[in-house]
């Protein structure tokens, strides 16, 4: 178990570097690994293939370590590896504030390890199936050049896989961050990775546009998550989740037992850094009267708690726990910022099926998750609400949307919503048992996705159909992911969606239950409601896809199975996502032991809602109505879903464009998405864009014009002087110089006679002269010499 | 004068050598025939010659030696030797002048004019 324990960083941090020494190897030798770049698909994939094994070598490890601890609650297994920066503190008692590079390894660690690896290999090995186009040159006929025709350019294969092991490395950074910090800086990266794999047809004018818009709507949440570190920053001075023992031996307390001290039982407290930064009025009066700084510090110690109890200091727990969620509103697409989702299809496939359905997005969620004992009440009701309407919002959008990958993304929206209302009502496993099977069959379903485009060459449903008999690998498997995803299961067996979402629907239950609270039973009946779309929108696809007659005779024509290297993965993830909820796996217990301290015991107590009540996630096994219920209802529901998706799509008995012409202004409102993108079109992008056009118009006719003028008139006057100047007086001079230099030449000149006769005159004249000027000049010498 | 009634010494050789070296020089100035120049030279040359060999001498001097006192005659040796060399170089100079000009006229000779 010591060993366990001692294994399980060096396995983590070792499947976490794998893909950053694929990305250098790419980077550097891309272009000349194998022919056109072919080998470093082969490099990025065998990379975090490793990562896979590595990581589940670690989740055995970490079940060997667990096995040492009776109750659920095993301690998590957190370090720094290397310290960043240091900075010394103003408060004598408070150790000195450090950014480090951690880890903080719990169940909930090790199992998105094995999810994010495991998935990620797969779809890498579908990529280099799916890819293969860009190992030659490409001719892009979306993207025309300015002659008119369809733009060619070199294929970008190892560019491609180079992003891939970028974002693998991102991503697993940010699963094993043992602080704060380093999850902002992972959570960056994988935003760029996700700007830079979304634009990555860049040529394509909306494919740019889209990487703009999920780069800047992120931009919008990162600004609450800044807020939200900077308050923990300030108050707490600690990044670090867990505790760790500092050179000097003395445990420095991480955010978690801060917030939740072990001398309190674990209750959610307002941190006393809180509480002082909060009354910091009272702090200063004290320290200007007490008589020394040791008594003033004692009496703001006595002080404390009455201050707690005042409230003091809660405001800011909660509004650091609300900045926190922002972030993971932007990351994990929640409304109102889920705009980005959508249009980052623009993407490859594999792209969508790795960052922008399994993993990426799922981040928002994991750290909901991971700061779990950090929200207060209240924060879990904002949590709640906000999934709750991104849920239905996406879903409902989802009805009526076309192309294929917008459905699944749609999908994805709604249901990373359905993980984080699971999370608000105090579901905290369901959540994330809900995120760890959703990665895989919506996984599946992209990819599924993937191979019919890459065989009909269109995104657009309503031109397929039919495709059963042609790709019916790839038709089967899209049905086990259709299966999933609705919760397809009776009477405790089903595939793996049924699970999650069951427990997601149970603890919303048992939540309006404890409470009675009208807004928990709301929530809860739209959730209900929300999975009947969700069976109705997945079977709309799935026949529309694959039964029925083929509406686009050219594109069926076209259609072919996939190659081995695509269907193989999608085979894998299917089995996957039927097997991996079952009970036999115990995949929830695996989750329970990292469910965080103190918040077993639900969720109350909090000083702005004292009503709030949210009952511990177990309550729900102690009432069996509440399972029943559940099951009853989202089983009827979704199988209402599936049987009218059948009605209209599969046996066509009732013409879908009936009820489109009957409800018109509401197809209307849902097929423009809610007017969101027109809404804040209106609301910040025109603003935005006049602002800048005002500042610019302002900068060209007003600073511009004075600079232009003074430049104008320096260069007159120049122009009026400088000729004369330097004519005058550097020319002149220099010119005088040579020309007498030129006149004593043409002088000495005549000297030269030719005639040598004259030379020996002038020679043997000139020597006597010598001798004749030295012997009368000798007289002038002074005696001696 | 002292000269002619004094017996002969060292500096009646020098009164002849000026005289032979200044024959050379007006000689040297005075012709055009480029013969003539060379003779002029030799003119100089001996003089020079003169020169060495009154100062050379032990018995012009008027003191016994340790050594032969040979110094100034073997000077003019050189000189004698490098004499004839130079008149050889010269002839072949002026025969080489006059093939181009057809004459010897050193003043025809005047390329080297600034």
């Amino acid at each position: 178990m010591e060993f366990a324990a001692s294994v399980l960083p060096c396995l983590l941090v070792t499947a976490w570097l794998l893909p950053l020494l694929s990305f250098a190897a790419i980077v550097l030798f891309g272009p000349r690994m194998g022919k056109a770049g072919r080998g470093a698909g082969l490099v990025a994939t065998g990379a975090i293939g490793a990562s896979c094994v590595l990581s589940l070598a670690a989740l055995v490890a970490w079940l060997w370590y667990a096995s040492g601890f009776a109750a659920p609650p095993v301690p998590p297994i957190s370090g720094e590896l290397y310290t960043l920066a240091e900075f010394p503190t103003l408060l004598a008692e408070s150790l000195p504030l450090r950014i480090t590079i951690g880890y903080y390894i719990d169940a909930l660690t090790v199992a998105m390890f094995a999810m994010v690896t495991f998935v990620a290999t797969w779809i890498h090995v579908y990529s280099l199936g799916y890819m293969h186009e860009e190992l030659d040159e490409v001719t892009d006929p979306l993207v025309a050049t300015a002659e008119g025709r369809p733009l060619r350019r070199r294929g970008r294969f190892h560019r491609f896989f180079q992003y891939m092991s970028l974002f693998s490395f991102s991503m697993l950074g940010l699963v094993v961050a043992g602080n704060v910090a380093m999850v902002f800086v992972f959570w960056e990266l994988v935003g760029i990775c996700s700007y830079l794999l979304i634009g990555f047809y860049h040529e394509r004018k909306s494919a740019s546009n889209a990487a703009n818009k999920a780069f800047i709507v992120n931009r919008v949440g990162d600004f609450g998550m800044i807020v939200g570190l900077m308050a923990i920053w300030g108050s707490l001075g600690t990044f670090a989740f867990g505790d760790a023992r500092d050179l000097w031996g003395s445990a420095a307390r991480g955010i978690f037992s801060q917030v939740r001290p072990p001398q309190r039982d674990y209750r959610l407290t307002v941190p006393d850094g809180m509480v002082r930064l909060a009354a910091r009025a009272e702090v200063e009066k004290i320290y200007r009267t007490a008589p020394s700084v040791a008594e003033a510090e004692a009496e703001v110690q006595r002080r404390l708690p009455d201050w707690r109890t005042q409230g003091y200091g809660y405001w800011l727990l909660v509004i650091a726990g609300l900045g926190i969620f922002c972030g993971c509103v932007g990351k994990s697409a929640q409304f109102p910022l889920h705009v980005w989702l959508p249009d980052a299809m623009e993407g490859p496939t594999p792209v969508s099926a790795l960052i922008h359905a399994a993993t990426m997005v799922a981040a928002g969620v994991y750290l909901v998750g991971r700061f779990y004992p950090f929200f207060a009440p209240e924060v879990l009701l904002v949590i709640a609400v906000v999934g709750c309407v991104t849920l239905f919002l996406a879903a409902t959008i989802a009805l009526v949307a076309t192309d294929i990958k917008r459905v699944l993304a749609y999908s994805t929206v709604s249901q990373l919503g359905y993980m984080m209302f699971g999370l608000g009502v105090g579901g905290w496993v369901a959540g994330l048992f809900h995120l760890l099977t959703h990665a895989f069959f919506k996984a599946l379903l992209f990819l599924g996705s993937g191979s019919v485009i890459h065989a009909t060459g269109t995104n657009e449903m309503p031109q397929m159909g039919g495709l059963l008999k042609k790709m019916p690998w790839t038709a089967y498997t899209m049905l086990a992911g259709c299966l999933a995803i609705s919760g397809a299961g009776v009477a405790g067996i089903g595939l793996s969606g049924y699970y999650s979402k069951d427990s997601i629907l149970a603890q919303a239950l048992s939540a309006w239950n404890a409470g009675r609270s009208p807004v928990y039973g709301l929530l809860f009946c739209v959730a209900v409601f929300g999975a009947a779309l969700t069976a109705f929108y997945m079977f709309r696809l799935w026949y529309l896809t694959f039964v029925g007659q083929p509406r686009d005779e050219h594109a069926h024509e076209h259609a072919h199975e996939s190659p081995r290297v695509m269907v193989a993965p999608l085979v894998v993830l299917a089995v996957f996502s039927v097997v991996l909820g079952w009970p036999l796996w115990g995949l929830t217990g695996l989750l329970k032991q990292a469910l965080p301290q103190g918040t077993e015991a639900g969720a109350f107590g909090g000083l702005l809602l004292p009503g709030l009540v949210l009952p511990p996630e177990h309550a729900v096994h102690d009432d069996p109505s509440i399972h029943a219920t559940v099951s009853l209802a989202a089983f009827s529901v979704a199988l209402a879903g599936f049987l009218l998706a059948t009605v209209f799509y599969g046996l066509r008995k009732l013409d879908p464009e009936d009820v489109r012409r009957t409800f018109a202004p509401v197809y209307r409102f849902l097929r423009n998405k809610w007017w969101f993108d027109e809404a804040y079109q209106l609301l910040f992008v025109r603003p935005a864009l006049w602002l800048s056009a005002a500042a610019a118009g302002l900068d060209r006719q007003g600073i511009d014009r004075l600079v232009d003028g003074a430049a104008r008139s320096v260069r007159d006057v120049s122009f009026q002087f400088d000729g004369w100047i330097d004519r005058t007086f550097v020319d002149g001079q220099v010119n005088r110089i040579a020309r007498w230099v030129y006149a004593t030449g043409l002088w000495l000149r005549t000297l030269q006679t030719g005639r040598l006769r004259q030379y020996v005159l002038l020679v043997a004249v000139g020597t006597v002269a010598i001798f004749v000027l030295v012997s009368t000049l000798r007289q002038f010498l002074p005696p001696g010499h | 004068m002292d000269l002619l009634t004094q017996p002969v010494g060292l500096a009646h050789y020098l009164v002849v050598g000026a005289v032979l070296f200044v024959c050379g020089v007006v000689c040297m100035t005075i012709k055009r025939n480029a013969i003539g120049v060379l003779m002029g030279i030799e003119l100089v040359l001996n003089g020079a010659n003169l020169n060495f060999v009154a100062f050379g001498s032990p018995f012009l001097q008027g003191r016994s030696q340790d050594g032969l006192g040979l110094d100034g005659q073997w000077m003019a040796l050189f000189v004698i030797v490098l004499a004839a060399a130079e008149a050889a170089v010269a002839l072949a100079i002026a025969l080489n002048f006059y093939n181009t000009h057809a004459t010897v006229d050193v003043d025809q000779g005047d390329e080297l004019k600034g």
